[in-house]
């Protein structure tokens, strides 16, 4: 809000969105400007430019021009769902390096702003990954885990196609799922899809049991990898959360998995932390990337348990697979 | 409560409370103004009162239409089960038919009109064989098309003189135009074998969605009007807030909760017990302490 709305309005965070009519909240709208260079960025570009519209012509830029940018970045985080505390944490960053930036200098501050804010974004989600580890003695286990529905089975599926495409590996799925109706089934049908051998036991065993079954047939055969496919679970189950640590603890995977859903909301650092804390795990897929949700929660997993995002599952067949671009993540998060 | 002190702060705990439970920035200010211009011009400030009139006031937002109920009066009654992948739609066919037969005693025939997924069938089968209800699967051979699979379910309903033909669809992202075209023939089908039907679209949106589900609820009420919310997985610790924003946007009630994975875990919508989790702090919220430094 201008400052001519007085204090109250100011220390407001979310008065912006206030039942508006979608204009900047200087109320002066600028033409739009034809040279942004990120198209995708224009909206938000745009609103800054709104909000350090006299920057330039006053020659200073004040804590509060800094301040009012915030509020929109803010903003345009929350509606990309990245949590709350992360969003703090990171405009908080933002705004030192804007502070200290040379933005007056630049033809463009809202810009320049933007420029920051993406980068800070990619190096937050990039960081150091992390490549799949394979063991000197195979199989090479691969323990998935996640939330019920958020795409577990299927990225399973996936990932054997991919290692089989990219590292001609021989790979072989445990159906761990003993829970959910007719899991063992789906695993069957998507493992034989993508080439790989599936283990099962019908759901005639604990879960734990058919994991470490699975690793015996997997050693017989000589596969190079094992991917063991796990029921969806609540982190604050805390007696599936406890089934997992005994799965993971039989069959010492070189690599555990979360399958993160896109579209997850504020929650998503509440499950990641509890994965985290439960049964660890050491890098993300990212599921439903195919929508148009713009995926904040794998800001937020990054953000606080600092575990990479290493895949991105973007669509119901098993070629829909990409290893993860924090790039084309933080345009994502920031397009509007 | 979030009221305790009553201070420039307040406000601000406040709409951060809501935005975290995924209420989403434009009701979070629409519902924290209102409160905010209530308690300035009437002088609110018993902090049990202030937190009482918060309830109401997001109970009202969440019970938009007032009425969150299935008429049950049709012969048979039609609904069909749409929504994303992996929301809970199969899951969630089977405890309503659990519920519709043994609290209520109808007769409840599934079709299971999600010809694509892997084992969707077996699994909508496994469901209905604990339901003890009948499921209508396209036969080897036969038509196989979802509103193939549609059409046939509701004409067995007519036929064995169900009360309720429930019918489970494939899950589907909202972005995906020829697949919410086919959710729209389905619903034409039905509408063909029985005029009137479905007398219920259900949209299943899962409680840890966040601001998408206001697009998923937009475009899945485009392709086939949807009378419901389905607000699975409450059982976690998502507050389902988002169901605020639908139910502001799109005047879209919350007719059913998920809360669990087994047969009994179904409850018709509590607006007030709904409201009232919604801003309770969750002792579980391990950000509690501070923010997470990333
Ligand atoms: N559009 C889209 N759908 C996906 C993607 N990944 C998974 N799905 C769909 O999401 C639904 C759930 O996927 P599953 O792989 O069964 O999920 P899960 O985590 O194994 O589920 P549970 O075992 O029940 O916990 C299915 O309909 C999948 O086809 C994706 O990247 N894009
Ligand atoms: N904890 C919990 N899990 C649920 C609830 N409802 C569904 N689930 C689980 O969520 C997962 C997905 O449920 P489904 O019923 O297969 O979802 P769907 O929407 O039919 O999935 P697709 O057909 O693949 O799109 C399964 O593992 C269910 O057991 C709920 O209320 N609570
Ligand atoms: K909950
Ligand atoms: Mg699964
Ligand atoms: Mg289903």
């Amino acid at each position: 809000m201008g400052r001519r709305r007085g204090r109250r309005a100011e220390r407001r965070r979310l008065s912006a969105t206030r039942p508006s009519d979608g204009r900047p909240p200087r109320g002066r709208r600028r033409p739009r400007r034809a040279t942004l260079t990120a198209p995708v960025f224009d909206a938000l570009s745009e609103k800054l430019q709104a909000t350090l519209d006299d920057v330039r012509q006053r020659g200073t830029l004040t804590e509060s021009d800094v301040n009012a940018a915030m509020r929109e970045i803010r903003l345009a985080l929350l509606e990309a769902d990245v949590n709350f505390k992360v969003v703090k944490s990171f405009t908080n960053t933002v705004k030192e390096r804007c502070l200290g930036a040379d933005v007056l200098g630049q033809l463009n501050p809202g810009q320049q702003v933007v420029g920051i804010v993406h980068e800070e974004l990619v190096s937050l989600l990039g960081g150091e990954s992390i490549e799949l580890e394979f063991s000197p003695r195979p199989p090479t286990v691969i323990l998935m885990s996640g939330l019920q529905g958020s795409g577990k089975t299927t990225a399973v599926a996936k990932l054997a196609k991919h290692l089989k495409e990219e590292k001609g590996s021989s790979v072989a799925l445990a159906a761990c799922d003993v829970q959910r109706p007719a899991a063992v089934e789906q695993l069957r049908l998507v493992g034989e899809q993508a080439g790989a051998t599936v283990y099962d036991r019908g759901t005639e065993l604990p879960a734990v049991d058919v994991a470490r079954w699975a690793l015996d047939q997997a050693k017989q055969d000589g596969k190079d990898v094992l991917i063991v496919d796990t029921a969806g679970r609540l982190h604050v189950d805390a007696e599936l959360m406890a089934e997992l640590v005994a799965i993971r603890d039989a069959v010492r995977p070189q690599t555990v998995l979360l399958t993160v859903d896109a579209m997850t909301g504020q929650d998503a650092v509440n499950v990641a932390e509890q994965f985290s804390a439960a049964a660890g795990f050491d890098g993300v897929v990212m599921s439903k990337l195919d929508g148009d949700a713009r995926g904040g929660a794998a800001l937020s997993v990054k953000a606080v348990t600092g575990k990479p995002i290493l895949f991105a599952s973007t669509g119901e067949k098993l070629g829909d697979f990409q290893v993860f671009h924090p790039d084309r993540m933080a345009q994502r998060i920031l397009g509007m | 409560t979030l009221f305790d002190t009553l201070d420039d702060e307040t406000w601000e705990r406040l709409e951060e409370a809501l935005i975290m439970a995924d209420v989403g920035a434009k009701a979070t200010a629409e519902i924290v103004g209102r409160l905010e211009t209530e308690a300035t011009t009437g002088g609110m400030t018993d902090p049990a009162a202030l937190q009482d009139r918060l309830t109401e006031l997001l109970a009202e937002a969440a019970r938009p239409t007032g009425d969150a109920t299935i008429d049950l009066r049709h012969g048979p009654t039609v609904i069909m089960v749409c929504g994303v992948n992996g929301t809970g739609k199969t899951t969630s066919i089977g405890k309503l038919a659990h519920t519709l037969a043994t609290q209520l005693g109808q007769k409840v025939v599934l079709g299971a009109a999600d010809t694509f997924r892997a084992a969707a069938v077996e699994q909508l089968q496994i469901w209905g064989e604990r339901a003890g209800v009948e499921v209508v699967a396209a036969v080897p051979g036969g038509a196989s098309d979802p509103a193939s699979v549609a059409f046939e379910a509701v004409r067995r309903g007519r036929e064995a003189g169900a009360d309720v033909v429930i019918v489970d669809t494939a899950g589907r992202l909202h972005t995906q135009l020829p697949l919410m075209e086919e959710l729209a023939k389905v619903r034409r089908v039905i509408e063909k074998q029985l005029p009137g039907a479905p007398h219920e679209i259900l949209l299943t949106v899962d409680s840890t969605t966040g601001q998408n589900g206001l697009r998923q609820a937009q475009e899945f009420s485009q392709a086939a009007p949807v009378t419901g919310i389905v607000l699975t997985k409450l059982d976690g610790s998502a507050k389902g807030g988002i169901a605020i924003a639908i139910a502001q946007e799109l005047s879209i009630p919350v007719k059913l909760i998920g809360i669990g994975e087994a047969l009994e875990d179904l409850r018709p919508f509590d607006a007030d017990d709904f409201a009232s989790a919604l801003v309770r702090p969750d002792e579980r919220d391990p950000l509690a302490a501070g923010p997470g430094a990333p």
